[in-house]
C-alpha cells in the first residue's frame, strides 16, 4: 500500500480548475518531483495534502486513511511536512528558535509545568534544545555558531531556505513536501541542495515530494517525476520518460495553453 | 527550457557567494550595539542573568516607601505597580500572541467585578482572599477563554473590532447591571462600594494606617508583579511560548508545522485574561469600591502605550514602559511640571528630528530670536496681549517668550489649534531652506496653543503630551525602548 494516495482530488477557485480529478500514489522512502509551468496546481496540490485546502471532490490517504477535513496542524502530526515557495519563516525569531517551535506537536510540557519549570518540562527542553540542534547542523556550518541565536530576518535567501526545511524537519515528519527548495540559489548551492535532498533521505528516512522548476535538480533526485498542466497530470514516469513525453514539452513551450481547458 | 524559471534570473550574475549573508548578520549586530565604551559595558552586563536583575529591580522597587514617607506617592508607586502588571498581562496577548486585543482593560474590570462581588457588603459574600484571588483569577481566564471563542477565526482588523465591542457591552452591562432582571447586582453607575480589603488568616490588611496610605498594599502589589513575571518568563521560553510568537510571526506557517494556532490564541487570550482580572482584585481591594467607567478607553489608550513604548513582546521593556508612564502621567497633572515636560519633549523632539543636520542650532536660535519678537511686537501694539499671569523660575523665562493675552478672544483657541495641525503637516512636505523657514513659526505656535490652551485644560493636555513623547520615542526607537528589533514585512 502507497504510504500517501490522492484519490481523483479536484479543486477549483471559482471557475478555475486548479486541480482536476488528480490520482497520484507515493511509497514510502521515494523521491518524486512535481514539475509543470507556471501555474500549474503544485503548490495547489501541496496545500490540498496539507490540509490548507478542502478538496471539492476525491481523497487523500496517508496510510490508507482519509486526512480529508483534518487541520493542517493535526496533519502535520500525522506525518506531513513542509516547506513554502515564498518562505514563511518566523522572521522575528531566531534561528534556533525557528527549528524548537516546530517541535510542538510531538512535546507534551503543557503551560503550568511551563511555569513551574518542572524537571521533566526541562528535560524536554533540552531535547529540543538538541533537536534543533542535529536539525540545523544538517547543512554544516551555515546554519550554526554564532547564527544560532540571530534573528532569522538577518539570514540570506538561500539560508532561509534551508531554515525552512530544517524547520520542517523537526515535526519529525514521514512526508516532506519541498516547495522549489532550489528556488533562488547560485548553481553551487542548486547542486548542494541537490546532494542534501538524496541525504535527507538516507539520514531521516523521509518520503520526499519537491517541486522544482531546475531540470537538473529534477534529474538529479527524482525516483519518479508529474508534470502537471492547468492542473491535470499529463505526465508521469523516469525522468527520461516525461522529460520527453510530447505533452510536457508543449506544456512548457506553451503551445498547448489554447488546447487545454 | 530546462533553465527559465523566472527565479534563477534573480541570481546577480557576479553572485554573492557567502558573503552576502556574513554582511547582513554583521551589520544588523552592528547596528544593534552603541559603539565606544557604551559597548564594552552593555557586553558585560549582558552576563548577568535575568533573575539578577529582577531581584534587583524588586529590591530597589522595594526601597520606595522606605525612602519615600508621603501616602501620595507611595500610593502612586502601588498605581504603577498594577501598570506594570497589566502591562505583562497586554504583552502575553499582544507582544507575543500577536492578537490585537482592545477589550483587555474590560478583564480587568471582570476582576476588580469579580472580587467585589465575592468580598462585599453586596451581597454579603466575604470569601477569605487565599479563596478570593484564585477565583477571580480563573473567572478572568474563563471569561477570556469565552470571548476567544468567537473571535479564535478572526484575525487583525476583525478581532480588534469584536474585542472593542466586548469592552463596550461590558461598560453597558456594568453601568445597568443595576435593574438586570429586577435585581441590582452591579450597582450600575454608582457601582460597588464598601469592598473588603486584603485579609489573611482573619486579619485585615489595612488600606489607611493613621491617615495614610500603608504600604503593605505596595508590597503586595510587587510579590504578585515578581510572581507573575517569572510564570510568564518561564512560559514564554517553553513550547508554548514559542507557538505564541509563532502564531504572530505566520498563522499559516505555525498552524503547517503542527501548532494549533485557534487553540493557542484562547490560550494567549485566556492567560492575559487572567493576569488582567488578577490585577482588578488588587485594585478593588484598594480602592473598596468599583466604578464601570474605571475601565474604559484611557485605561486601555494607556496599557497600550505602555506596551508599545516599552517595547511590545518584551517583559522588561513593558514594565519600563509602565514604570516611565505611570508617573509621568501623575506628574503631568500638575501644570508646573508638564510645562517643562512639554518643552522639554519639544526640545528633544526637534534635536531628534534633525540629529544629523547642521541647521539644528540655527533654527533653535531663530525660534528663539523669533519669539522674543512676536512678544515685543505684541506688547508694543496692546499691552494686554501679553499681561497673562506671570510666574518666576522657567515658567517666567517661558512668559517672556510666549505670548501670553490674559483674556482669550473665544476663535482664538479653535485657530491657533488648527493652525499649529496644518503648520506641523506643511513643515513635513518641505524640504531644505524652506522646511527651516516653515519650521520657526510652528514651533512658536505650538508653544503658543500649549500656554494658552493646552494649559488651561490639563486632562486632554496630559495625553497630548504623552502623544508627543510617543512620536518621539518612535522616531529614535521604533521598537519601545527595549523591544527587539523587528521587521514587519521582508
Ligand atoms: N487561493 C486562491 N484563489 C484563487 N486562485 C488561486 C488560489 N491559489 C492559487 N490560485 C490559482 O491557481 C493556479 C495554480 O496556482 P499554484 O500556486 O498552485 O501554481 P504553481 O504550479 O505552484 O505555480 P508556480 O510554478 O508559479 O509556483 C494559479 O492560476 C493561481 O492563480
Ligand atoms: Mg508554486
Amino acid at each position: 500500500m502507497a504510504l500517501l494516495e490522492l484519490q481523483g482530488v479536484s479543486l477549483a477557485f471559482g471557475g478555475l480548475k486548479v486541480v482536476h480529478d488528480l490520482d497520484l500514489q507515493v511509497e514510502e522512502r521515494e523521491i518524486v518531483s512535481v514539475i509543470g509551468p507556471n501555474g500549474a496546481g503544485k503548490t495547489t496540490l501541496f496545500n490540498l495534502i496539507t490540509g490548507i485546502y478542502r478538496p471539492q471532490a476525491g481523497d487523500i490517504m496517508l496510510d490508507g486513511a482519509s486526512i480529508v477535513g483534518l487541520e493542517p496542524h493535526q496533519i502535520s502530526r500525522r506525518g506531513i511536512s513542509r516547506t513554502f515557495q515564498t518562505l514563511r519563516l518566523f522572521l522575528n525569531m531566531s534561528v534556533k528558535e525557528n527549528v524548537m517551535a516546530a517541535a510542538y506537536g510531538h512535546t507534551r510540557a503543557g503551560i503550568f509545568r511551563s511555569m513551574l519549570r518542572t524537571p521533566g518540562m526541562r528535560r524536554e527542553e533540552r531535547e529540543i534544545e538538541a533537536l534543533a540542534h542535529e536539525r540545523l547542523a544538517f547543512f554544516g556550518e551555515r546554519l550554526m555558531g554564532y547564527r544560532w541565536d540571530q534573528p532569522a530576518f538577518s539570514l540570506s535567501y538561500a539560508n532561509r531556505r534551508r531554515l525552512e526545511i530544517a524547520r520542517a524537519t523537526a515535526t519529525n515528519p514521514r512526508i516532506l513536501l519541498l516547495d522549489e527548495p532550489a528556488a533562488g540559489m547560485n548553481p553551487a548551492e542548486t547542486h548542494e541542495i541537490t546532494e542534501l535532498i538524496a541525504k535527507l533521505r538516507e539520514d531521516g528516512g523521509y518520503t520526499i515530494l519537491v517541486i522544482e522548476h531546475d531540470m537538473h535538480v529534477v534529474e538529479g533526485i527524482s525516483d519518479r517525476v508529474v508534470a502537471l498542466d492547468h492542473g491535470i497530470k499529463i505526465a508521469e514516469g523516469s525522468f527520461e520518460s516525461v522529460a520527453t513525453n510530447e505533452k510536457v514539452v508543449e506544456a512548457y513551450l506553451g503551445l498547448n495553453t489554447a488546447a487545454t481547458k | 527550457m530546462t533553465d527559465s524559471t523566472p527565479h534563477s534570473s534573480s541570481i546577480p550574475a557576479s553572485g554573492p557567494a557567502v558573503g552576502q549573508d556574513e554582511w547582513v548578520a554583521r551589520h544588523a549586530a552592528r547596528r544593534l550595539m552603541p559603539v565606544g565604551p557604551l559597548r564594552t559595558v552593555e557586553e558585560r552586563l549582558r552576563i548577568v542573568p535575568w533573575w539578577a536583575w529582577l531581584v534587583l529591580f524588586i529590591a530597589a522597587m522595594s526601597l520606595l516607601p522606605v525612602v519615600e514617607s508621603s501616602g501620595y506617592v507611595r500610593r502612586v508607586g502601588f498605581d504603577t505597580v498594577l501598570y506594570m502588571l497589566l502591562a505583562l498581562g497586554l504583552n502575553v496577548v499582544v507582544g507575543w500572541g500577536g492578537l490585537l486585543d482592545l477589550g483587555y482593560v474590560a478583564f480587568y474590570g471582570v476582576g476588580a467585578y469579580a472580587y467585589a462581588l465575592l468580598d462585599s457588603d453586596k451581597f454579603g459574600v466575604h470569601l477569605p482572599t487565599l479563596v478570593a484571588v484564585p477565583v477571580v483569577v480563573v473567572i478572568g481566564a474563563v471569561v477570556g477563554f469565552l470571548l476567544g471563542l468567537p473571535s479564535r477565526r478572526l484575525t487583525g482588523d476583525y478581532l480588534a473590532i469584536v474585542t472593542l465591542f466586548f469592552l463596550q457591552l461590558f461598560q453597558t452591562v456594568m453601568t445597568n447591571g443595576d435593574s438586570a432582571f429586577g435585581h441590582n447586582l452591579t450597582g450600575g453607575p454608582n457601582g460597588i462600594l464598601r469592598i473588603d480589603p486584603l485579609h489573611l488568616f482573619g486579619h485585615d490588611l489595612t488600606v489607611q494606617h493613621q491617615g495614610v496610605f500603608a504600604v503593605s498594599y505596595f508590597y503586595v502589589a510587587l510579590g504578585f508583579f515578581a510572581v507573575v513575571f517569572v510564570a510568564l518568563r518561564f512560559v514564554n521560553s517553553s513550547r508554548t511560548g514559542r507557538a505564541w510568537r509563532s502564531l504572530r510571526e505566520d498563522p499559516l506557517a505555525a498552524e503547517a508545522m503542527g501548532m494549533p494556532v485557534n487553540w493557542l490564541k484562547l490560550m494567549s487570550f485566556s492567560f492575559g485574561a487572567a493576569v488582567a482580572a488578577l490585577t482588578g482584585t488588587l485594585f478593588a481591594a484598594l480602592n473598596a469600591s468599583v466604578f464601570p467607567l474605571t475601565f474604559y478607553f484611557v485605561l486601555l489608550i494607556t496599557v497600550y502605550t505602555m506596551v508599545i513604548l516599552g517595547g511590545s513582546g518584551s517583559q522588561p521593556g513593558v514594565v519600563a514602559g509602565a514604570l516611565i508612564i505611570s508617573p509621568l502621567l501623575e506628574m503631568l497633572r500638575d501644570p508646573g511640571k508638564s510645562r517643562i515636560i512639554f518643552f522639554a519633549v519639544l526640545i528633544g523632539g526637534v534635536g531628534l528630528a534633525a540629529r544629523r543636520s547642521r541647521t539644528l542650532g540655527v533654527a533653535a536660535a531663530a525660534t528663539i530670536a523669533f519669539g522674543f519678537a512676536v512678544h515685543e511686537l505684541a506688547r508694543a501694539i496692546d499691552a494686554s496681549w501679553v499681561s497673562g499671569e506671570k510666574a518666576g523660575g522657567f515658567a517666567g523665562a517661558v512668559d517672556h517668550w510666549v505670548v501670553h493675552p490674559a483674556q482669550l478672544a473665544s476663535w482664538i483657541p479653535p485657530v491657533s489649534y488648527i493652525g499649529l495641525i496644518a503648520a506641523t503637516l506643511l513643515v513635513t512636505t518641505l524640504h531644505g531652506r524652506l522646511r527651516l523657514v516653515a519650521l520657526v513659526p510652528t514651533l512658536y505656535l505650538s508653544a503658543f496653543v500649549w500656554e494658552n490652551v493646552m494649559l488651561a485644560k490639563p486632562e486632554p493636555a496630559r495625553y497630548i503630551v504623552l502623544g508627543l513623547i510617543l512620536i518621539a520615542l518612535m522616531i529614535l526607537r521604533p521598537n519601545g525602548l527595549l523591544g527587539e528589533r523587528r521587521v514587519e514585512i521582508v
